[in-house]
């Protein structure tokens, strides 16, 4: 019944069993490779909590597909971004401007300020606030994640 | 009881987070060899609140619990600098029944006034002893005693509190009614410095482990399906319509049912494929005509508060009389993780980990629900997404437990968005009319508040669980929307007051606490109607507050008066003049003494307001806040920011949807947030008074925000919006009824 499907997550090449090929990937990541960092927030693409990078450009994992994704694609999610003992100038702002309440919105700043970043080094706040526009955050962390994202945009 | 997480990648299968349990955690050492009595979690024994081992390693109980505040942080500086030890050589663990005191529900802003104080009294009554200890073994004076890093010295002599207390319990009484000594503000090194919080790391990594993340081996994962309508009864459930799902069954039990599987997407496809049908049911009021019908609802009793002189007689002979109805709409908690809760249940017992902001009532409600005596129930609470009140994680938990109960096997319970928005007990509508009187020299001579709010019933605050009412198990028949009458008197010195607060027998959806519960509600209509009575007499607000303020409360007077220069606040009275253009500007303040006995908060924000559109824009507020002895001053920053942002989107945006039968904004496109283009420039004024006691700090600063925008929107326009949300539409009838 169950069927294999290999992904390449955080720079590994991994193989899931899985029953459905139209499983989201946010489940792949969280049940079958047991990983915090994309959650679960809607499963509507409304809210932004699961976003994950899919070759660099940030994607909704509650509602992506895995028959979607395609051999060699790379999967980059909050833990392959930067670890604890390396971590990525965006998570490093982010600790630094202790830009979190519950944290828990706060995968998907990370990811969708990660990728602005590269599209855009220097961001001014308006651009940084369209950037993030569809990443909800109900404890109202907002100004805090502004602050981080620009200070990420300092440590180019 | 420690939790150690270890985290395995296993490529196959599902629920591969393992997490193991251990009964020597970091204090291990310390009570193996007491090991015969079990941890005490009174609230009048030292041992109930720390435990420190042979390495000098502290470990902090609190029955309070986080909640994603950041207040863990604080607690754990609390302890530190008293016991005076580094902040990584202590632990804390939140909300365990099996070990943890039960200092009452995390509320109202209450983590660090009630529950930090506490912490901070069991700490001062260890280092009292630990000095007399060290004075003895040292033989020197405890006066002359020094602590460093938990090692006591004097005269190059020294013992550590690892050496002295480790393995040991401290077998020590502490009153909080009279407490120990603490240290003299002046040598706090840790208190009222902005140490970074703990768990920011963990959050910023992937590292950190929420319920939603809380795994347990052979575990099931559950979706639950709720009626369509409250109400409704379960008439058929087709199983065979999942039967091509992989090992997904169907839970039914009275109106409750659940499909569960060993994989999560399993068990959420078969919750969406399961055919089932309920009977119809319409019980909710029209929304159109919500206020009709709050108004009509029977009164179960009444309540009278800040009754001064006789206010229905001044009202009479009042030279000019004002009137008002403010409203204020049905609030869902919206937390952007949804409910979810684990249960296992073993030999008779059940164990339930959950985010709750009570574990120790969610044991006894879980265990009246399934007949069990608390002994048999362990509530443990593990973080979840900010739940801003009593949200859905209590129901989760009672879920994962029946289904625990039911199957056999562990159970996670993850509720969908829809269960969350639809399902989570909900902000109650709350209706308020405001009557004064003013003479010929301009001054109050009369205020009534009435308020149509629901009663709290008297045997407690046990929101009934939602899978009890469905199953028809034993349930708690309370309705629990908690002390929503605080606020609804107010501070200012009018010779005649009263507030008057109807308790109504029912309100339309389950009720329970959202942050700021009734404070925020009492204020805006107050703190607006206050605005409506400085306009009617010409005077500039923040003078006509403080005319009226007790002159005795100097801490009330200053938080205005920095206000004023904090927001080079200009002198004069609202609306503004001479104001041209589509988009005007506008301000307005708002201030309150938090239930007229703590916190003190003032504000002032910026408006424009489109008068084609009806839009409002609020791009800046200035707060000035006293809540005494600050803790960690960027903790409290950060919950003030929070505060505010959050209320300004309720204030401008939401609003739950419902018709006949049921809630219908089930999602975040139906009951729309504040997003970031919408977020403004927040400006503080902390006052820190290191000598005075720690008072509660978040909530107080959401109760004046919809007040101030709605003064800012008076003084922008010259029309008043007395009904939140201030949607658009609103704004524009409220400026075409004027015209
Ligand atoms: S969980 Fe994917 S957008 Fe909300
Ligand atoms: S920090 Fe809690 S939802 Fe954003």
């Amino acid at each position: 019944m169950a069927i294999s499907k290999s992904l390449n997550v955080n720079g590994k090449q991994v193989s899931i069993q899985i029953d459905d090929p139209e499983m989201p990937l946010l489940y792949a990541l969280r049940d079958n490779l047991a990983l915090k960092g994309p959650r679960f927030g809607c499963g509507l693409e409304q809210c932004g909590a699961c976003t994950v990078h899919i070759d660099g450009k940030p994607v909704r994992s509650c509602v992506k597909k895995l028959s979607d994704i395609k051999a060699g694609q790379r999967v980059v999610t909050l833990e392959g971004l930067g670890t604890p003992q390396n971590l990525h100038r965006v998570q490093r702002a982010f600790i630094e401007e202790q830009a979190a309440q519950c944290g828990y919105c706060i995968t998907g700043m990370i990811m969708e300020a990660a990728a602005l970043l590269e599209r855009n080094p220097a961001p001014t706040d308006t651009q940084i606030k369209q950037a993030l526009q569809y990443n909800l955050c109900k404890c109202g962390t907002h100004a805090r994640i502004v602050r981080a994202v620009k200070r990420a945009a300092r440590y180019a | 009881m420690n939790i150690h997480t270890s985290r395995r990648q296993i490529l196959k299968g599902t629920g591969s987070l393992v997490v193991s349990f251990s009964l020597a955690g970091p204090i291990g050492e310390a009570l193996a060899q007491g090991a015969a009595a079990p941890k005490p979690v009174a609230l009048t024994e030292v041992d109930s609140f720390l435990a420190i081992d042979a390495k000098g390693f502290v470990t902090v109980y609190s029955g309070k619990v986080d909640l994603g505040t950041g207040v863990r942080t604080a607690l754990m500086q609390i302890v530190a600098d008293e016991l005076d030890v580094p902040m990584n050589n202590v632990n804390l663990i939140e909300g365990d029944t099996a070990t943890t005191p039960a200092q009452g529900t995390t509320w109202g802003s209450l983590t660090i006034q009630a529950g930090g104080v506490q912490l901070r009294n069991a700490a001062a009554a260890a280092r009292i002893a630990l000095l007399e200890e060290a004075s003895k073994r040292l033989s020197v004076k405890p006066a002359v005693l020094k602590v460093t890093n938990g090692v006591v010295s004097a005269g190059g002599k020294r013992v550590s509190y690892g050496e002295m207390i480790g393995g040991k319990t401290f077998s020590l009484k502490v009153d909080h009614a009279k407490p120990p000594q603490s240290k003299d503000p002046k040598d706090f090194k840790l208190v009222g410095k902005s140490v970074p919080r703990v768990d920011i790391p963990g959050k910023m990594t992937g590292t950190f482990t929420y319920i939603h993340d809380f795994r347990v081996p052979g575990m099931l994962h559950a979706r639950v399906m709720r009626p369509p309508a409250i109400g409704a009864k379960l008439q058929s459930v087709d199983e065979t319509s999942i039967k091509n799902i992989p090992g997904a069954k169907v839970v039914k039990e009275g109106d409750f049912l659940a499909v569960v599987a060993e994989s999560e997407w399993n068990a959420i496809r078969g919750a969406r494929l399961l055919k089932t049908s309920w009977s119809k049911s319409e019980t909710l009021p029209v929304q159109a005509k919500l206020w009709e019908h709050i108004r009509g609802t029977k009164i179960a009793k009444d309540e009278e508060y800040g009754k001064v002189g006789n206010s229905a007689e001044a009202l009479a002979k009042g030279a000019k009389k004002l009137s008002a109805t403010y409203d204020f709409a049905i609030h869902t908690h919206g937390s952007i993780g949804p409910s979810c809760a684990v249960a296992e249940f073993k030999d008779g017992k059940l164990t339930s980990w959950s985010a709750s902001q009570a574990t120790h009532n969610l044991c006894t409600q879980l265990a009246k629900m399934l007949g069990l005596t608390p002994e048999n129930v362990r509530c443990v609470y593990l973080e979840g997404a900010g739940c801003y009140g009593r949200n859905g994680h209590e129901d989760a938990a009672a879920d994962a437990a029946l289904l625990a109960k039911a199957t056999g096997k562990p159970v996670r319970v993850q509720w969908s968005r829809a269960d969350e928005h639809g399902w989570d007990p909900k902000g109650p509508p709350t209706l308020i009319d405001l009557r004064a009187s003013i003479d010929e020299a301009g001054n109050v001579t009369a205020w009534e508040h009435e308020s149509w709010i629901p009663q709290q019933t008297p045997n407690g605050f046990l929101v009934p669980l939602v899978a009890a009412s469905l199953t028809g198990l034993p349930a708690d028949e309370h309705i629990a929307p908690g002390n929503i009458f605080q606020n609804s008197a107010i501070g200012y010195k009018f010779p005649n007051t009263k507030s008057v607060c109807h308790r109504l027998e029912t309100t339309p959806f389950r009720p329970s606490w959202i942050r700021t519960p009734g404070r925020m509600q009492n204020t805006y209509a107050n703190e607006c109607f206050l605005d409506e009575l400085a306009a009617a007499t010409n005077s500039d607000p923040i003078e006509f507050r403080l005319k009226y303020l007790d002159p005795a409360d100097k801490r009330g007077i200053e938080v205005l008066q920095r206000l004023i220069a904090l927001a080079k606040w200009e002198k004069r009275a609202s609306p503004r003049k001479n104001v041209s253009g589509n988009i005007v500007k506008g301000r307005g303040m708002s201030y309150v003494k938090y239930e007229l006995v703590r916190t003190y908060i003032g504000t002032v924000c910026d408006v424009e307001v489109n008068r084609t559109t009806g839009e409002i824009r609020v791009p800046k507020f200035y707060l000035v806040h006293d809540c005494g002895q600050i803790i960690n001053p960027d903790g409290l920053k950060n919950q003030l920011e929070g505060n505010v942002i959050q209320t300004l989107s309720r204030t401008l945006i939401e609003e739950v949807k419902f018709d006949r039968a049921q809630v219908t904004s089930l999602d975040w496109e139906t009951y729309p947030i504040l997003t970031f283009p919408q977020v403004p420039d927040i400006v503080m004024d902390l006052i820190d008074r290191p000598s005075e006691k720690p008072w509660g700090a978040g909530e107080p600063a959401a109760a004046v925000i919809p007040s101030a925008i709605s003064n800012a929107v008076f003084d922008a326009i010259g029309v008043r919006v007395r009904s939140v949300p201030f949607t658009p539409e609103k704004v524009k009838a409220a400026m075409k009824g004027a015209a």
